[in-house]
């Protein structure tokens, strides 16, 4: 199209970053010849269709400039408009949706550093005031900058820093001290070899595996046994013989398990698994795509995480089975940019999987084609939104899509898609090994099958467990060595869930039976408060984390969030408008409209989480003061 | 088309289309409302080829850019064709049924090999054999174009070129497939269809169809001419002859207008008596011996504008006209009042009802209320309850052969170059063209602020910038075999080397029709705008002399 750009032109470095990505995106040659390299002129983007269908190579670009530059220069962003054929002002609008994108000149070393729910009580506040006292105010600094982070998905390991590195691979620290983050910050230690290695014992974050692996796990029954680096570990560990079984009983018999089994799906919404697989297998239109949503990023989350770091072959192979089951010749993998380690093990496993041919024209010799992309978030919670997700994807903001009509009909590039949750994925594995059938019988109802739980906070042992459906909570607490200190409640379900007093423990994990208590699963998060911890200050740091994370594109969610925190926040300081009466009865007002009026689940559920607390008392004066 | 005066298809097609090739029309700068439906159609998954020796605006939206040298489209077109039967691709059904003429037709495009039209059109064979295959492939194809098409000594032979194409594949008289010819304004079609066309009476009738003027003579109580009068281009060369002594202009800038202005303008001024009427104090109203000022029709008065798919709407007075200023046909009424005639002081309605009971083919059917309540009707449209017509030339696909009527026409047509040959000393060939936010000669745009407009400019080739030692802004003399005039340079990536543009947008800071080339085409009467041969010489020292020599327009 025709561009109209300012006079900033991008230097080579910039122009080496974006041409690195649009060339290996077109592999080599275009599909009109000449465009495939740089480009003739600057006046000028090539033209047509196939010019035009590069937009989905924003986000990456735009990676790969802020990845090697340190920060994203106009200049850089008239060269992505050229080599991309978007206009300028939507580059500049993906650029400045994302958190770990700058627009401005920036550090070439960021610490982000997690002061969310989790790690904020747990010493993220104390790492954020020690790196204060070092680097200066948070965003400033030449070399190095801190800057504070939502949840980084290291809970159990509180608390959790991400450094961001110019020209060199991220890597995450967790737990992390002051000294250690600046000595890592100034290029000391081990890097991202050494800071990879220390995530090597799995029973740190999932003490149910490892040396002391217990029999039963079928989640996680690979992590920690099986080398996640190795597609010949995987396959002698039992990997591929799901989709062996797949491809025996062809694609309809896979979807009939997977209907059968119940299997809903544990991204939090619950929707039956077989339903959504059939309603794209049987969509006239094509191509149909399969996105896997690894966009993992709900405050307290952390369990796909540790399947992607420790099992990344299982979710490849989940994957085709997904893509031959309902016609899709390409997957996209979404995953948080805040998650480089299991990004390189994803990689890895990509790679390997395409040499060996379990990716491909012909997947094992078997005739059907699927490959698979992983594409990369860049800070943005909103994305985890199925409908933000694949707007992400095609390279515009992350913003939700009204809905109908649903993914199943109209989803990625406006084609039927099927998109699931890791977890989900890691379950079609279990389905295909033990029959539909034999999976339903685990658990019942709706809450078929084994489920992780995140557990946090006050408990003896943090980290993923995974349970057979039906598990009580004070069963999955026990687990975790029980509760440290007075419990006072706990929060399930995530930032966007609910609070449970500890006279419910006895409630049975399921979707029914924290329905019954005004509960819901979510995420699968247990974040376990005792009596320590100011509610106030919690809820308030979730408004927080609502207020930075709503995409600003419907008025009651943008709105709401900011005024939600506001009278949060004049709550802990004392400085209520009325008394604490009226500031609740306006929280419960707030509430009520952004649940009713807002175009997406991250509106619909800001509230909830305060509207709980609310209903339980635990913001009643003199709680927790 | 065949006859009638009228793109073909209307401007929604172009949203159902497979295949859509603009040729000579950068229409994304200078048919923004059209491109729409171009844009919609490249949504819709369309292709678009642009045609045009610069690489426009247009071109960045096209998925193959066909990048000719000025002048050569005939060649082009048959090279096209020719590639099209060599590769059994023609629309045998169709040339059989509908047409006639294709064996000539054949013989006369058989030597334009891809070779040859790489050689006379420097478009690469590839690129030629390219378009050749998706135009006669495509289900649905629409053909458009504008100037660079008609602004050339044989401009008819360009549109026969064409419409041979278009024959050649069965592009036509079916839904998604057309020709569009785009006009330049919003009323350039109701302008032709009212009779402005000498040979043409309103409506499209020829002037020798004896019933149709016996009609006319009765209703206007007046004997006709069957002999057509002139058109712009003859009635300078009747000035020059010294027959044409006195004009009334409505609505037109010749003095500024006109290729090879400097001549014009002479003419103009040794008339007896000219009178002209116009909204603006254009660049002609001052060299005139009376001045009526007249309303602007699109919003002090009511009225009709037919657009490029023939579709009649209504326009609506909105405001009150300034001063003294009254709707051009009051003016004419009262002028034909004084001289002695009874025309009273009809309203446009009357007018409109008068023209519906004489033109009973294509307007007869359109009342005043209908194209109030039916958002306009496309011609024909004989009857009440006719519902216009959105595509004409269907009947070409009737298998009744008394319905399809008269069949289509081949006109073999041969490439002839520009007259303005190129030459050691005018090496460069310069074309006009038009941009987004001025309309000709600046009379309607340039008392207007716009945030896009640039500066007129000679707009050239990097390469040739280097090759003459010229910088960005430097002042420049362009000399044609017809005069001269100063304007700065301006490299511009739109242009190859060799090829040069200026607008004639800005008569106040460059003069551009001092140099453009008067020849006319015999058969629809317009000038060579379109290839005008330069050399583009140094100036000394910078120098303003040309400015001011003009009023401004619109001020």
């Amino acid at each position: 199209m025709d561009l109209r750009l300012t006079q900033a032109r991008a230097n080579d470095a910039e122009r080496a970053a974006v041409d690195g990505v649009v060339s290996a995106a077109l592999g080599g040659g275009s599909a009109n010849g000449s465009s495939a390299g740089s480009v003739r002129d600057e006046h000028f983007a090539d033209a047509g269709h196939a010019a035009r269908g590069r937009r989905h190579l924003v986000l990456p670009t735009l990676h790969a400039v802020q990845e090697d530059i340190g920060w994203i220069s106009p200049g850089a962003l008239n060269y992505v408009s050229l080599r991309l054929s978007v206009a300028p002002a939507d580059v500049y609008g993906v650029a400045t949706f994302y958190a770990m994108f700058s627009t401005e000149p920036r550090a070439p070393r960021v610490v982000h550093v997690c002061d969310d729910v989790v790690c904020g009580q747990r010493g993220g506040e104390r790492l954020a005031q020690g790196l204060a006292a070092e680097l200066g105010a948070e965003g400033s600094g030449d070399d190095v900058c801190w800057v504070r982070s939502p949840c980084l998905g290291l809970c159990e390991r509180a608390p959790a820093v991400l450094l961001q590195r110019t020209g060199e691979p991220d890597y995450s620290i967790a737990p992390a001290s002051v000294e250690q983050t600046l000595g890592a910050a100034a290029g000391g230690g081990t890097g991202a070899v050494g800071a990879d290695a220390a995530f090597d014992d799995t029973s740190v974050s999932a003490p149910q595996t490892g040396s002391r692996s217990a029999s039963g796990l079928r989640l996680l029954r690979r992590v920690g046994v099986v080398n996640p680096a190795s597609l010949d570990d995987y396959r002698a560990n039992g990997g591929y013989t799901a989709l062996r079984r797949a491809v025996g009983i062809g694609p309809t018999r896979v979807i009939k398990e997977v209907s059968d089994s119940s299997l809903t799906g544990r991204g939090g919404a619950a929707f039956p698994t077989g339903l959504k697989w059939d309603g794209v297998a049987k969509a006239p239109e094509r191509p149909h795509y399969l996105v896997c949503n690894a966009d993992e990023s709900e405050p307290g989350t952390f369990k796909d995480r540790i399947l992607l770091e420790s099992d990344p072959f299982g979710l490849v192979e989940a994957m085709t089975i997904a893509g031959y089951a309902t016609g899709c010749e390409r997957g996209y993998l979404y995953i948080r940019g805040e998650y480089p380690l299991a990004t390189r093990r994803l990689m890895n496993a990509i790679e390997q999987a395409r040499q060996r041919g379990y990716l491909g024209a012909d997947v094992m010799g078997e005739g059907f084609s699927f490959d698979l992309e992983l594409r990369r978030g860049a800070g943005a919670y909103i994305c985890g939104e199925e409908t933000a997700l694949l707007n992400s994807i095609e390279g515009f903001r992350g913003e939700p899509r009204n809905k109908p009509p649903f993914p199943s009909v109209s989803g990625l590039f406006g084609k039927p898609t099927v998109i699931n949750n890791v977890e989900t994925l890691y379950n079609v594995l279990e389905v295909l090994s033990v029959g539909g059938p034999a999976f339903a019988e685990i658990g019942g109802g709706r809450s078929t099958g084994p489920k992780l739980f995140c557990l946090s906070g006050a408990v003896a042992r943090p980290g993923v467990y995974e349970v057979p459906f039906g598990t009580t909570l004070r069963e999955v607490l026990e687990l975790a060595g029980g509760t440290v200190g007075e419990l006072r409640t706990i929060l399930l379900g995530g930032a966007a869930g609910g609070f449970v007093l500890p006279d419910r423990l006895d409630v049975p994990l399921t979707l029914e039976g924290t329905r019954e208590i005004g509960a819901s699963l979510g995420s699968g998060v247990i974040f376990a408060i005792d009596t320590s911890v100011d509610m106030t200050e919690i809820l308030r740091r979730i408004a927080a984390f609502f207020r930075d994370e709503s995409c600003g594109q419907c008025v009651p969610c943008r709105v709401g969030t900011v005024r939600q925190e506001e009278s949060l926040a004049r709550m802990l300081r004392h400085a209520e408008i009325g008394s604490r009466e009226q500031e609740l009865a306006l929280l419960d007002d707030l509430g009520k409209v952004m649940r009713d009026a807002s175009i997406c689940g991250l509106g619909q559920t800001a509230p909830a989480a305060i509207q709980s607390a609310i209903g339980l008392g635990l913001l009643s004066e003199g709680v927790g003061q | 088309m065949f006859g009638a005066g009228g793109g073909t298809s209307s401007y929604i097609e172009a949203e159902h289309a497979d295949l859509v090739v603009l040729w000579g029309s950068n229409a994304r700068e200078t048919h923004p409302i059209f491109f729409h439906h171009v844009l919609q159609g490249l949504r819709n998954g369309a292709r678009m080829y642009s045609v045009d020796p610069r690489r426009t605006s247009t071109v960045q939206w096209a998925d193959g850019w066909l990048g000719l040298d000025v002048g050569t489209d005939i060649a082009l077109a048959n090279s096209i064709a020719r590639e099209i039967i060599a590769a059994g691709l023609h629309n045998t059904s169709f040339i059989e049924r509908a047409t006639t003429g294709f064996e000539d037709y054949r013989r006369t495009v058989e030597p334009y090999t891809l070779a040859r039209g790489e050689e006379l059109t420097k478009v690469p064979a590839a690129m030629i054999r390219e378009l050749a295959h998706a135009y006669a492939r495509a289900d649905r194809a629409q053909l458009c174009w504008t100037l660079g098409i008609t602004e050339h000594h044989n401009a008819a032979d360009y549109v026969f070129a064409l419409i041979n194409l278009a024959l050649l594949t069965g592009h036509v008289g079916r839904y998604g497939s057309g020709l569009c010819p785009l006009r330049g304004q919003n009323n350039v079609q109701g302008g032709g269809d009212m009779g402005a066309i000498p040979a043409k009476l309103p409506g499209g009738y020829d002037l020798r169809d004896d019933e149709a003027r016996a009609r006319y003579e009765r209703a206007w109580d007046a004997t006709l001419s069957p002999k057509p009068g002139m058109h712009l281009s003859q009635m300078f060369e009747a000035m020059e002859r010294k027959e044409l002594r006195a004009l009334y202009c409505i609505g037109e800038n010749p003095a500024e207008s006109e290729a090879n202005a400097t001549h014009a303008r002479k003419m103009l001024t040794g008339l007896d008596h000219l009178v002209v009427q116009d909204i603006f104090r254009t660049a002609t109203a001052e060299l005139a011996d009376v001045v009526l000022p007249s309303a602007a029709d699109w919003c002090e008065y009511e009225g009709t504008v037919t657009n490029s798919e023939r579709r009649v709407q209504r326009v609506r007075k909105a405001i009150d006209p300034p001063g003294l200023a009254r709707p051009d046909s009051h003016i004419i009424c009262e002028i034909a009042n004084r001289m002695g005639h009874d025309w009273g002081q009809p309203t446009a309605e009357q007018v409109w009802d008068e023209l519906r009971s004489v033109s009973l083919n294509w307007h007869h059917g359109m009342s005043y209320q209908r194209l109030e309540s039916e958002g306009g009707l496309q011609w024909p449209c004989p009857t009440l309850d006719h519902p216009g017509t959105p595509l004409m030339h269907a009947r070409l696909w009737a298998t009744d052969p008394a319905e399809r009527g008269t069949p289509a026409p081949f006109t073999p047509v041969e490439h002839v170059p520009p007259l303005d040959a190129l030459a050691p000393d005018f090496p460069i060939r310069l074309t006009t063209v038009r941009n987004l936010d001025n309309y000709n000669s600046g009379v309607q745009t340039g008392g207007y602020s716009s945030p896009l407009r640039r500066r007129e400019a000679l707009r050239i080739d990097a390469t040739d910038a280097a090759e003459l030692g010229l910088e960005e802004g430097e002042v420049v003399r362009i000399v044609s075999r017809r005069g001269s005039v100063l304007a700065p340079i301006s490299v511009d990536p739109a242009l190859r080397p060799g090829l040069a543009s200026i607008t004639p947008h800005f008569t106040e800071q460059v003069d551009t029709n001092v140099i453009t080339n008067d020849a006319w085409d015999p058969k629809s009467g317009t000038s060579e705008f379109k290839a005008a041969a330069i050399r583009i010489e140094k100036v000394p020292a910078p120098t303003t002399e040309q400015a001011a020599q003009l009023p401004v327009a619109g001020q």
